[in-house]
C-alpha cells in the first residue's frame, strides 16, 4: 500500500522533474525567475485538451507539435518583450512575469470558463501489475515519456555544440561575448527550451489531471519549490527535486491529510532556503 | 500648484459620500483601503527595496486576530487592532531575522515571504477553532448609527474611517522618509555594502522596514474584516491577494508617497467599468478584472518601469 504510494509519486514526480527543468535551465541561463512558469504548462494543458477534443489526438502524440510550438512561442516572448529585462533589477522581471501570469491564468478563465476540463483516453483506467505493484498505465506513460525527454534535454546540453554554447553563456557571459557567442539569440533560445520542457510537462499532466485556471499558480509554487530543493539552475537537481517532492506528496497525501501534502512542501522551502540556499544537489557558489 | 492639487483631492475625498449611492461608496472604501495597503507595503519595498511577495500574510493576521478576539473574547477591534498589529510585526521581525542570520536575498527572499503566507494559508484552512476553510464569519448588524469601538455602523463611517487610515499613514510615510530612518533604508535599498560601510546597522534598519510595514498593513486587516465581515484562508492568504496588493504602488509609483493613492485611483475605477461593460454586454466575465490588471501591469513595467505618478510629477511646474 504504502509502497504503491511511492512507486506513484516517483513516476509523478518525473513530470514534476521535467516542468521544473524549464524553470531551472532558465534561471540557470539568463538568471531569470520565471513566476508564470505554471500558468504556461497550465496553457499547454489546455493545448493537449483541445486537441484531445477537437482533433481526437492522444496527449502522447500531441506531445511534439505543442512543445515545438512552446518553443517558438518562449523564443518570441525572450526576444519581444523579456530580452531588456535581463539586465534589470530583480524585482522588475519579477513583475512583468507576474503581470505575464495574470494574463494568461485569466486569459485561460475567460476562454475555457472556470470548469475542469479533463482529457479521457481509452486506457485511462488500464494497469500494469508487476509483482505486487499496481501501476496505472497512464501515469507509467506519461512518466516514461517525461524521463526520456528530460535525457534528450540533458544529452543536447552536454553533447550539442548550442548546448554547450548555451553553457557557457550560463558560466561566463562576457567571456561567451568575447569569443563571439551570440547572447540575444543563445537567451531566445534557453527560453524556447524551458517554454517547451514546461509545455510538455503540461501536456503530460493533462493525462492525469484535469486542467482548470487556477491550476497556474499551484504549478508555479510547486516548480520554485522543486528547485528550490534540488538547485535552483542545477538540472540534475530539478529532476532529483521533482522525484523527491512527487514521493513526499504522494506520502504525505497517505500518512497525513491529503490537504496537507502542500504544507510539508513548503516546509521543507522554508528550511532549504535558510539552511542550505544552493539546494541539495547544487553547489555552494 | 502641487499642494493646491492635493487639496482638491483631500476636498473630494471629504466630500465625496454627499454626492456618492450605496456602490460608489463601497467602490471608494475599496479604492482607499487598497491605497493604505499599498502605502504600507511600500514602505518595505519602495523605501527599504525588499520585495515581498506575501503580504497577504499580514492582512490576514490582522484580521484573524482581531476577529477572534472580538469573537470570542469580546475585545473590541479598536483594542484588537494592537495585539493584531504586534503579531503582524513579530511574525515580519521573524521572517526578516531568519533571513538575515542565513543571508537569504533577493529572489530568495521574495520566495520566502510567499512560503510563509501560504504556511499560514493551510495552517488557517486547519484550524477548525477559527472556521477553516469553512469561513470565519462576524455578525452582520443593522448597517446604521456610528460605534467606532466595535467598528460596526454606517457603509459612510467606513468610508471615513479608511479615509483617515489611508491619510494617516500617507502623512507618516512622509515624516518617515525625510527621518533619518527613511535615509538609512535607502541607503540599505540603493547599495547594502556601502551602507553597512558607513555605519548603517543593515539588520536592525531591514527589521525597522519589515516590522512596521507589518503591523500598518494588519491594521489595514482588522479594518477590511470589519467591513467585509467573512474571512476565508484562501481569500485572505492567498498569493493572489499578495499579488493584488502590489498593484497599485507599482503602477502608481514604487517608493513615492503618491504612487500607491494614484494607482489605486486608477486600477480601482478601471476594474470596476471593465466589470459593468462585461456584464452589461451580458459576457461571461470572471477573470476579465485581474486580465486587464496583468495587462496594465505589463505595460507599466515595459514603458514606465518607475510609475506613473514619477512620470507625472517630470512635467509639473
Amino acid at each position: 500500500m504504502i509502497l504503491d504510494q511511492v512507486v506513484t509519486g516517483l513516476l509523478t514526480g518525473l513530470i514534476y522533474g521535467l516542468l521544473a527543468l524549464g524553470l531551472s535551465v532558465i534561471f540557470g541561463v539568463m538568471r531569470i525567475v520565471n513566476f508564470a512558469h505554471g500558468e504556461m504548462s497550465v496553457v499547454a494543458m489546455y493545448a493537449a485538451w483541445a486537441a484531445a477534443r477537437y482533433l481526437g489526438l492522444d496527449p502522447l502524440l500531441s506531445l511534439i507539435p505543442i512543445a515545438a510550438i512552446f518553443f517558438g512561442a518562449g523564443y518570441l516572448l525572450q526576444r519581444g518583450l523579456i530580452q531588456p529585462f535581463v539586465s534589470r533589477p530583480d524585482y522588475m522581471q519579477f513583475i512583468l512575469l507576474i503581470s505575464v501570469a495574470l494574463i494568461l491564468t485569466n486569459g485561460a478563465l475567460l476562454v475555457f470558463g472556470p470548469e475542469a476540463r479533463g482529457i479521457q483516453v481509452d486506457y485511462a483506467f488500464d494497469s500494469y501489475e508487476i509483482g505486487t505493484f499496481l501501476i496505472d498505465k497512464v501515469r507509467l506513460l506519461a512518466a516514461g515519456a517525461a524521463l526520456t525527454l528530460t535525457g534528450l534535454l540533458l544529452a543536447f546540453f552536454r553533447f550539442t555544440l548550442t548546448g554547450k554554447a548555451i553553457r557557457a553563456a550560463a558560466d561566463n557571459r562576457t567571456g561567451a561575448q568575447v569569443i563571439g557567442l551570440d547572447i540575444g539569440k543563445l537567451y531566445a533560445v534557453t527560453f524556447g527550451i524551458g517554454t517547451a520542457s514546461l509545455g510538455a510537462a503540461g501536456v503530460l499532466m493533462a493525462l492525469l489531471n484535469d486542467a482548470i485556471p487556477r491550476l497556474g499558480p499551484e504549478l508555479t509554487l510547486l516548480s520554485f519549490v522543486i528547485v528550490i530543493v534540488g538547485g535552483l539552475g542545477s538540472m540534475t537537481g530539478a529532476l532529483a527535486g521533482g522525484v523527491l517532492i512527487g514521493v513526499s506528496e504522494a506520502l504525505a497525501g497517505t500518512l497525513l491529510q491529503p490537504s496537507l501534502k502542500s504544507m510539508f512542501s513548503f516546509a521543507l522551502l522554508v528550511l532549504i532556503l535558510l539552511l542550505r540556499p544552493q539546494g541539495l544537489l547544487g553547489e555552494r557558489s | 500648484m502641487k499642494r493646491t492639487a492635493l487639496f482638491v483631492l483631500i476636498g473630494l475625498f471629504l466630500l465625496a459620500p454627499l454626492a456618492s449611492g450605496p456602490y460608489l461608496l463601497s467602490l471608494l472604501t475599496t479604492l482607499l483601503t487598497f491605497a493604505y495597503l499599498g502605502q504600507a507595503w511600500n514602505i518595505m519595498m519602495g523605501f527599504a527595496g525588499q520585495l515581498s511577495l506575501g503580504h497577504a500574510l499580514y492582512v490576514g493576521l490582522g484580521a484573524y486576530v482581531s476577529a477572534a478576539l472580538s469573537l470570542f473574547w469580546g475585545i473590541p477591534p479598536i483594542l484588537g487592532v494592537f495585539p493584531a498589529m504586534a503579531a503582524a510585526a513579530l511574525v515580519g521581525s521573524a521572517i526578516g531575522f531568519l533571513s538575515f542570520r542565513f543571508a537569504v536575498k533577493g529572489v530568495h527572499f521574495t520566495l520566502l515571504t510567499i512560503a510563509f503566507a501560504e504556511i499560514a494559508r493551510l495552517t488557517f484552512q486547519h484550524l477548525s477553532a477559527l472556521g477553516g476553510t469553512g469561513g470565519l464569519f462576524l455578525p452582520v448588524e443593522a448597517r446604521t448609527g456610528v460605534d467606532l469601538i466595535h467598528l460596526r455602523g454606517d457603509p459612510r463611517m467606513f468610508y471615513y474611517v479608511i479615509l483617515a487610515m489611508a491619510a494617516a499613514l500617507f502623512l507618516a510615510c512622509r515624516a518617515l522618509m525625510a527621518s533619518p530612518l527613511g535615509y538609512r533604508w535607502q541607503a540599505l535599498r540603493e547599495d547594502p555594502a556601502a551602507a553597512e560601510s558607513l555605519g548603517v546597522n543593515l539588520l536592525r534598519v531591514k527589521l525597522a522596514a519589515i516590522a512596521l510595514s507589518a503591523a500598518l498593513t494588519a491594521a489595514g486587516g482588522v479594518f477590511t474584516a470589519f467591513f467585509y465581515n467573512a474571512l476565508f484562508p484562501d481569500q485572505w492568504f492567498g498569493l493572489g491577494y499578495s499579488i493584488e496588493i502590489i498593484l497599485a504602488p507599482i503602477i502608481g509609483g514604487l517608493g513615492t508617497l503618491f504612487g500607491p493613492i494614484l494607482g489605486a485611483i486608477l486600477l480601482t475605477p478601471l476594474g470596476e467599468a471593465i466589470t459593468a461593460v462585461t456584464d452589461g454586454l451580458g459576457w461571461q466575465s470572471a477573470g476579465i478584472k485581474p486580465f486587464c490588471y496583468g495587462v496594465c501591469l505589463l505595460l507599466i513595467v515595459k514603458f514606465l518601469p518607475d510609475g506613473i505618478w514619477p512620470a507625472i510629477r517630470k512635467r509639473l511646474p
